[in-house]
């Protein structure tokens, strides 16, 4: 009896608690709200199916609960019944699946026009490289990492001579412009995430990966680390802008390129 | 009596093999120290499985505290925190989850099961639980040395696993690395022998499809074990390469803290592919016994068969096979190619089908029966509750799309909190007060029982249900303190310190459930060769607890399936397997 009044408690409560919890995902920000519709989905249905379980499982433990004459019945199987249940777990699985992969398309299919932003992560620290006024990045690579040259561009590359480096600074993000980000690390692996944006990649020293999405807010965000990378993981942040066209451009301007920096350590190494 | 194929006697066939000539202790030393009978190596590895896993056990309060009241604890720091959860996580997987099931439910368990006298090569059983404790000593030798452990995360993924950014990078990756092959090494020869003795040794009569489940999830267990742990095996060789010889199998060009390191041209995924590729059949290697163990203990507790027996088996082979199918779902978000997720997110959630049949064949095993609510049956229950509610949130994180936002989060670590760790440790728990009377013979105290299985099942529910909300959030895994992110209100530090509070109150539980385990070795009312009226061999023995050899002189014959409960007609509410049938009357 007891038992199973505890277990209707408990499937009761955790759909209480679901209704009622302060701790929820963060307003979103970005276009990705097919994301939180899919996880809403998947709340109805495994909500639906946790609490049936359960509450039967109570009714089992209540009505057939050992007294004295009762004796259990006898049948192995119910072919029927089995066959059933699967059809009726195969159809609430696609109705899962199809969603999701359908979202998870788009995830991956970066649209046409989206401008293209370095992430270079480190340890413990984000750097940003945007692709300047020809809106090219130049190429690069961690064998040409040094004091100087913190993202190892590859200084004969014209392409790269206009980019903008950002060193442990705020990225910022024009409003409602779609942005792939091109990931990459210069030692071990790190990932990019923006509870707001919904989107999460991890950053692999040697390979450049990518994410994409448009921002939709504007406000400061902060960039977590979401992958293990070393002591100070904690504490690997920095913090994302989305802001209008015009202050989006007045703060490019404020940016140093990749020429403008080497051009100022040639100089500092000249006056020593 | 109802007629059931699977019921039905058989002929029972001659015996074509001779029995086996047993070895024979012949000192103290060979008896109990460097023993060959399965029983006391079961014994030995449950308890240093039970031992490791205190260490872990206190581990996760000192996480807890650290998590709960981040600046108070000056003794703990971010590198100490790391390796606090390292340990935490890869001790609890594997060297009390996999050991536990396998060396020690498996060891007890199989050759009683399947009618045997011992397992099939005693002298190599012997050698895998040593081996295992010289992995166990390797693993607890790296908290003494320079440097302390590993604080790498159990994933142990490169680059940082071996470099100076974490925690034990002198000492602790080399010696964790070494542990886990010499684990796998021990494993490989108690599980030949677990495989070998199911397939060679069961006694006349007892087919494949009599076998109690309890076997069958520990055999698929075995094989999927056999098969994923050398990916692991050639994981860790490579990486201690990487490490001490400087070869680059999963480091790329690295410049660490400003040095160029002397590596190049290796890859990080590989590693990630390796690991899962172990790792993910690694869950069912944790999950498969507990299903077989649970089938069991619903059974015999709810006096009834357990329903659809055959698709019970076939589940459990499908999701072994299905498991080496999906191991990327762990890497949605690793940088791998992203078309990848089509495949991986498709055979994951095929898995959810499989999964789904035996969670509906347990409760419909409940249904009509007559349910006694034993302790074995209650730790049964709340196996039912967590393992639903894990399995539901996999569906989650199964999906791609719903796993970026997810992925690295707390969600993460709810979830396999509930489905992996406490539905298995649930089981196991189940099982010890299920098997205790038949290894010691006695019945564990009731009382402590009961009060062991309410405040473990209501405090696990209440650390990990709500922590999944966290996840939701935004708040990542593997973080030392949430710091002042704009995005955490204040009430989330409220909810951390609720489920420390409910994780040190489990934790005391199972200061209690350590007592009535020792106090019921002496103290225990007697309980007899069959306290719980059941029907698979194991009860059945000439001598509790069973002596050398198992059955005395002659070998059970087996006639039956292991679920005659309640059989219409029986003279009691169970059938054992070994009982001739009754000349029907015509
Ligand atoms: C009441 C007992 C337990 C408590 C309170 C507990 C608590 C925790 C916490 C809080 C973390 C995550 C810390 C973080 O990511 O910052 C963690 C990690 C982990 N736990 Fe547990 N745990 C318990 C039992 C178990 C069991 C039975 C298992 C067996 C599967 C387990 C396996 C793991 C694993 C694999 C990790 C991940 C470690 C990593 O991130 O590398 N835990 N535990
Ligand atoms: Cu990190
Ligand atoms: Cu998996």
């Amino acid at each position: 009896m007891t038992t199973a009044i505890i277990l209707v408690l408990v499937a009761l409560g955790s759909v209480l608690f679901h209704i009622l919890s302060p701790w929820w995902w963060t307003p979103i920000a970005s276009n990705w709200g097919y994301i939180d519709h899919t996880i809403n989905l998947t709340f109805w249905i495994t909500g639906f199916v946790f609490t049936a379980i359960i509450l039967f499982t109570a009714y089992c433990v209540f009505r057939f609960r050992h007294q004295p004459g009762r004796q259990a019945i006898y049948n192995p199987e119910n072919k029927r019944l089995e066959w059933w249940l699967t059809i009726g777990t195969a159809v609430g699985v696609g109705a899962l699946l199809a969603p999701g992969l359908f979202v998870w398309d788009q995830f991956v299919t970066v649209p046409k026009g989206a401008s293209e932003v370095e992430v270079i992560a480190q340890q413990w620290q984000w750097n940003f490289r945007l692709p300047g006024e020809d809106g090219r990045l130049g190429a690069s690579d961690t064998r040409n990492v040094s004091s100087s040259n913190p993202l190892g561009l590859n200084p004969n590359d014209p392409n790269g001579r206009d980019d903008v480096v950002i060193e442990g600074d705020a990225l910022h993000l024009p409003l409602g412009k779609p942005v792939k980000l091109l990931l990459r690390s210069i030692d071990v692996v790190h990932s990019f995430y923006v509870p707001e944006f919904r989107a999460k990649m991890d950053l692999v020293p040697g390979v450049v990966t990518y994410v994409w999405f448009t921002p939709t807010r504007t406000g400061t965000f902060e960039t977590l680390c979401t992958e293990l990378c070393g002591a100070a993981h904690y504490n690997m942040r920095a913090k994302v802008v989305v802001e209008e066209a015009s202050e989006y451009q007045a703060w490019v301007r404020k940016q140093k390129t990749f020429a403008q920096l080497s051009a100022r350590t040639r100089q500092a190494k000249g006056t020593q | 009596m109802v007629d059931t194929t699977i019921g039905a006697a058989g002929v029972i066939q001659p015996a074509e093999v001779k029995d086996v000539e047993l070895y024979h202790p012949k000192s103290w030393v060979t008896k109990y120290v460097f023993c060959q009978d399965a029983k006391v190596i079961a014994i030995q590895y449950a308890i240093t499985a039970l031992g490791i896993g205190l260490v872990a056990l206190v581990l996760s309060w000192l996480i807890r505290l650290q998590l709960a009241f981040p600046s108070s604890f000056s003794a703990i720091g971010p590198t100490d925190y790391l390796q606090f959860i390292t340990m935490h996580g890869m001790i609890m997987v594997i060297y009390l989850l996999t050991a536990l099931f396998l060396g020690g439910f498996g060891n007890y368990l199989i050759p009683l099961m399947v009618g045997a006298r011992d397992m099939v090569f005693p002298y190599v059983n012997m050698l895998s639980y040593w081996v295992y404790l010289l992995a166990v000593l390797v693993l607890v030798a790296s908290f003494f040395m320079p440097g302390g452990p590993t604080g790498a995360g159990w994933t142990l993924y490169p680059p940082q696993a071996i470099l100076s950014g974490t925690p034990g990078q002198d000492w602790g990756i080399i010696l964790m690395l070494a542990s886990l092959i010499l684990f796998i090494i021990g494993f490989t020869m108690g599980g030949l022998n677990y495989v070998v003795t199911v397939l060679q040794a069961r006694t006349r009569g007892m087919t494949m499809m009599r076998l109690p489940l309890t076997v069958w999830g520990i055999f698929m267990a075995t094989v999927l074990a056999l098969l994923a742990f050398p990916a692991l095996f050639v994981g860790c060789v490579m990486m201690l390469f990487d490490r001490i010889l400087g070869t680059s199998f999963f480091m790329p060009a690295i410049v660490e803290m400003g040095q160029h390191l002397k590596y190049g041209g290796g890859s990080p995924l590989l590693f990630q592919h390796l690991f899962w590729f172990f790792g993910h059949p690694e869950v069912y290697i944790v999950a498969l016994p507990a299903f077989g163990i649970v089938s069991d203990l619903i059974s015999t507790h709810a006096r009834k068969n357990i329903f659809g027996y055959r698709m019970m088996v076939w589940a459990i082979i499908v999701i072994g096979a299905l498991s080496f199918l999906v191991w990327a779902h762990h890497m949605y978000v690793s940088g791998m190619n992203p078309y990848f997720g089509f495949y991986f997110a498709t055979t994951t959630l095929v898995i959810a089908i499989p999964t789904a049949i035996k969670v509906y064949n347990w409760v419909l095993t409940l249904w009509r029966g007559d349910i006694h609510l034993t302790v074995p049956m209650l730790f049964a229950l709340s196996f039912i509750v967590t393992f639903v509610n894990g399995g539901l949130t996999g569906l989650f994180l199964g999906n791609p799309v719903v796993d970026v936002p997810l992925s690295d989060t707390m969600f993460v670590v709810a979830h396999f909190h509930m489905v992996m760790g406490m539905a298995p440790i649930f089981v196991i728990f189940g099982a010890i007060y299920h098997w205790y009377p038949k290894v010691t013979g006695r019945m564990m105290n009731e009382a402590l029982g009961q009060f062991h299985f309410w405040v473990s099942f209501l405090g696990a529910y209440a650390i990990y249900f709500p922590m999944h909300y966290l996840g939701l959030l935004g708040v990542p895994r593997r973080y030392f303190e949430m710091g002042d992110m704009a995005f955490i209100p204040q009430s989330a530090t409220t909810l951390n310190i609720f489920i420390t509070m409910a994780a040190l109150t489990v934790g005391f539980a199972q200061m209690v459930f350590l007592f009535n385990l020792i106090w019921s070795l002496f103290w225990g009312k007697p309980a007899g060769s069959n306290p719980w009226r059941a029907t698979t061999l194991e009860w059945q023995t000439p001598e509790t607890p069973p002596g050398h050899g198992n059955w005395g002189k002659e070998l059970p014959v087996v006639y039956r399936w292991a679920y005659d409960y309640s059989v219409p007609g029986a003279k009691e509410d169970f059938v054992p397997q070994n009982q001739p049938p009754t000349p029907r009357a015509a």
